[in-house]
């Protein structure tokens, strides 16, 4: 059992948890993640690691309420506990001076842009964070994003914070005004990420996306999280969660993502008695990596 | 009871009762209902007794077959049990899932001029009566050595491995990735076949022994070979980590939604419950034509546990071979078949079509067999032009699988060969080029039986014993 130490709410209906899981917290690094069941009828689904603190043994792990899982997950209050932690998982982001690094953060996304900003700038890179979301009050960790990225821009859809438009906008605008840009990192919804390496790929940047495929067992035995990458089948959760934006598959991705959109919504409904949820459920807001 | 003196075949070879296919089909109940008692000791009555019995060579394990038979057939049942438990740690496990036509009962020699005698559902009938007798076991375990051992992985290797050395004095602890131990015993085999209280019991007996088992713990993740032997102390280290990554066939579609392989398939309705969602919150499609590819247990195993689910309207195998190569037990197939699973034999897949991103059919090719390849098996040959589309809303690919990368991404001190598996710079004792980390079962040789990673899991005890004595 891993219990819950802290819990908030960040923006509706994302959450913000702090989990004892010391021997996971000594080995994490940014772009990782773990997997959880939370009871013995639970599934198990992937959350990135926002955060680890190896001298208190904690994990920081976001979750967006949008399916079942997530849901109960929400419900969980501090001092309750978390029956099944693994972790951490998959290969960590690679963390070298580039220079200039764009870092794109697309709504959930951004949760688990957090880190790798961190160690970005720690080790002398110029980052530049470049956060989107349909509006103001669906911004995540502003304030933390400050702290972690040299530069922050902000776009919403609605205008309600920085620039009116699209993340993938800002992102242009950087690209065209601002000198090179040695390296974009982008994590978001599936559409977000691919206009990102649509753009990048005109003028050449390597692009990193960090993938959220379903997954089971996280550890390579299932398949379920395959995806195409340059033509050949990898593993998200073995050979990821990150890859080169320019040669994944992203249809395929956002056709796999769409698998099991009838039984969430079944599981859903059940939890909630049916009453429809208001918060956004395309594969895009699917819990992270 | 009686014990009819007579020998050999006048008394045919029982067969043990099971459910009616009728009765099976939609539920996940145990198949095979096992002997009594009467009808055990009437099957080890047909026993020889050879002096120089062929069937322990053909056991990977070496269970002293004919003594414990002898046992069986007086009525000394829990005596039999203690016989097996000699040199099998898992006999309830064994004689349900071992391919024992092809191991023991193939070399038994009255199976020369008859049927040959049923030692796999001997062994099982012993396992359970002593199970359900709720005999303790009477073990005294070695002196503690104060040596500890590391074992990664709760499949059939690692507790095999735990079990003896456990039993030798040493402080054992076995390491899972998943959140339930038992390797593929739990999230491969179906319940049909293994029922999960009979895993549940063996885990829990090496736990009286005072083995500890911590789950959710991935190692090459958590913690490197090195920290477990440096920093943790542990002064050898068994990796039984099994198969790992699924083989895909490389052909168009194999992305749709509505294709599995094995292993996502089994792992969703047996370790995650699947077919009771929305109780449990793994799902699964309600699939109603499912296509498995593939001819082994584990193609069987997915196409008799996608019949069950209550969507199910037909089942089929895919199978590029005929019915006289396919690898899987003979029960097996004869279950499926009486199930109702449907067998194609002689047509491979070479694309999977879709539809909305769903699974349609599968594109087969028929085939025919030419000369014998490799495998010594009738290689077969596409028949050019026979291209067809079979209907199907799921594909499983049951072809096997490769190996998992987590450890040797992390320990680049390994010996890896192309393929991914470990290489042991020692056999006989299984040991690894790395000193003092031993490996056994899939992981060294390729997806392969329970038996022969429990007869791996047993070599490399004795092996790791020695070790650590030796450096003591």
């Amino acid at each position: 059992m891993f219990n819950v130490i802290a819990k908030d709410e960040l923006a509706p209906g994302v959450f913000r948890f702090v989990v004892e899981a010391p021997q996971i917290a000594r080995k994490a690094r940014p772009g990782q993640f773990v997997i959880l069941r939370l009871n013995e009828h639970g599934e198990r689904i992937p959350l990135t690691i926002a955060n680890h603190d190896e001298e208190r043994g904690t994990l920081t792990l976001f979750v967006q309420a949008v399916g079942k899982t997530s849901l109960d997950l929400s419900r969980l209050e501090k001092d309750q506990g978390i029956l099944d932690i693994a972790g951490p998982l998959g290969l960590p982001t690679e963390i070298e001076r580039f220079g200039t690094v764009a870092l794109v953060g697309g709504g959930f996304g951004i949760a688990a842009l957090w880190p790798i900003a961190r160690a970005l700038t720690a080790i002398g890179n110029k980052t530049i964070a470049l956060m989107g979301a349909r509006s103001k009050n669906l911004l995540l960790l502003q304030e933390e994003m400050h702290a972690a990225a040299s530069e922050v821009r902000v776009a919403t859809n609605d205008g309600s914070a920085g620039m009116r438009g699209l993340v993938t906008d800002l992102l242009d605008r950087v690209i065209r005004d601002e000198g090179p840009v040695h390296r974009v990192i982008a994590i978001g919804p599936v559409v977000m990420m691919k206009a990102v390496c649509a753009l990048t790929r005109a003028h050449n940047i390597p692009t990193r996306v960090s993938l959220n495929p379903i997954m089971i067992d996280g550890t390579g035995m299932c398949g379920a999280c395959r995806v195409m990458v340059d033509g050949k089948m990898r593993f998200t959760c073995v050979d990821g969660p990150e890859f080169d934006g320019h040669l994944v598959d992203f249809e395929g991705l956002e056709n796999r993502l769409r698998g099991y959109l009838p039984e969430e919504q079944q599981a859903r409904e059940r939890l909630t008695g049916g009453q429809e949820c208001r918060l956004d459920t395309t594969g895009a807001a699917r819990s992270q990596p | 009871m009686t014990n009819p003196p007579k020998k050999g075949n006048r008394i045919p070879r029982q067969s043990a009762p099971e459910l009616s296919p009728e009765a099976r089909k939609k539920t996940f109940s145990e198949v095979s209902l096992g002997y009594t008692p009467a009808m055990a000791m009437l099957e080890a009555s047909r026993c020889l007794q050879c002096k120089k019995p062929k069937c322990v060579l053909g056991c990977p394990v070496h269970v002293r077959i004919p003594e414990f038979i002898r046992q069986v057939a007086e009525g000394k049942f829990l005596e039999a049990a203690r016989t097996i438990r000699e040199t099998n740690a898992l006999p309830a496990i064994t004689g349900r899932v071992c391919p024992q036509e092809d191991q023991c009962e193939k070399h038994c020699v009255i199976g020369l001029k008859g049927e040959p005698l049923a030692i796999g559902k001997l062994e099982r009938f012993v396992a359970d009566y002593e199970r359900e007798s709720g005999a303790e076991e009477d073990i005294q375990p070695a002196p503690p050595t104060d040596k500890k051992i590391a074992i990664i992985g709760a499949g059939p290797a690692g507790l095999t491995a735990a079990g003896d050395l456990a039993a030798l004095g040493h402080e054992v602890v076995i390491f899972e990735a998943l959140h339930q131990a038992g390797g593929v015993l739990f999230y491969g085999i179906p319940e049909f076949r293994l029922p999960r209280n009979i895993i549940e019991m063996e885990i829990d007996r090496l736990k009286k022994r005072g083995v500890t088992i911590k789950l959710d713990y991935v190692i090459g993740k958590i913690k490197s070979l090195d920290e477990l032997m440096i920093d943790d102390g542990f002064d050898a280290v068994f990796i039984a980590t099994g198969a790992g990554l699924p083989y895909f066939l490389g052909i168009p579609g194999e992305n749709l939604n509505g294709v599995y392989s094995a292993n996502e398939f089994l792992t969703r309705v047996n370790l995650m419950h699947a077919w009771e969602f929305p109780e449990f919150d793994t799902p699964l499609h309600a699939h109603q034509a499912i296509a498995v590819i593939g001819g082994g247990n584990t193609a069987l195993d997915a196409a008799r546990t996608a019949l069950r689910l209550p969507s199910a309207r037909r089942v089929s195998i895919i199978y590029r071979r005929s019915s006289e190569e396919m690898p899987a037990r003979h029960e097996e197939i004869r279950h499926a078949r009486e199930e109702g699973v449907a067998f194609r034999f002689l047509e491979r897949p070479v694309a999977i079509m879709g539809e909305n991103g769903w699974v349609k059919a599968v594109r087969c090719q028929k085939m025919q067999l030419g000369e014998p390849d490799a495998s010594g098996r009738r290689r077969p040959l596409p028949i050019a032009g026979s291209e067809f589309d079979f209907p199907a809303d799921a594909v499983v690919i049951a072809l096997g699988s490769g190996t998992n990368p987590l450890i040797a991404q992390d320990a680049k001190d390994l010996v890896i060969d192309p393929e991914g598996h470990i290489e042991l710079s020692d056999a006989d004792i299984q040991m690894t080029s790395k000193p003092g980390v031993f490996a056994g079962g899939d992981i060294v040789t390729g997806a392969a039986t329970v038996i022969s990673a429990m007869g791996a899991g047993k070599k490399a005890a004795r092996g790791i014993h020695d070790y650590v004595m030796r450096s003591a």
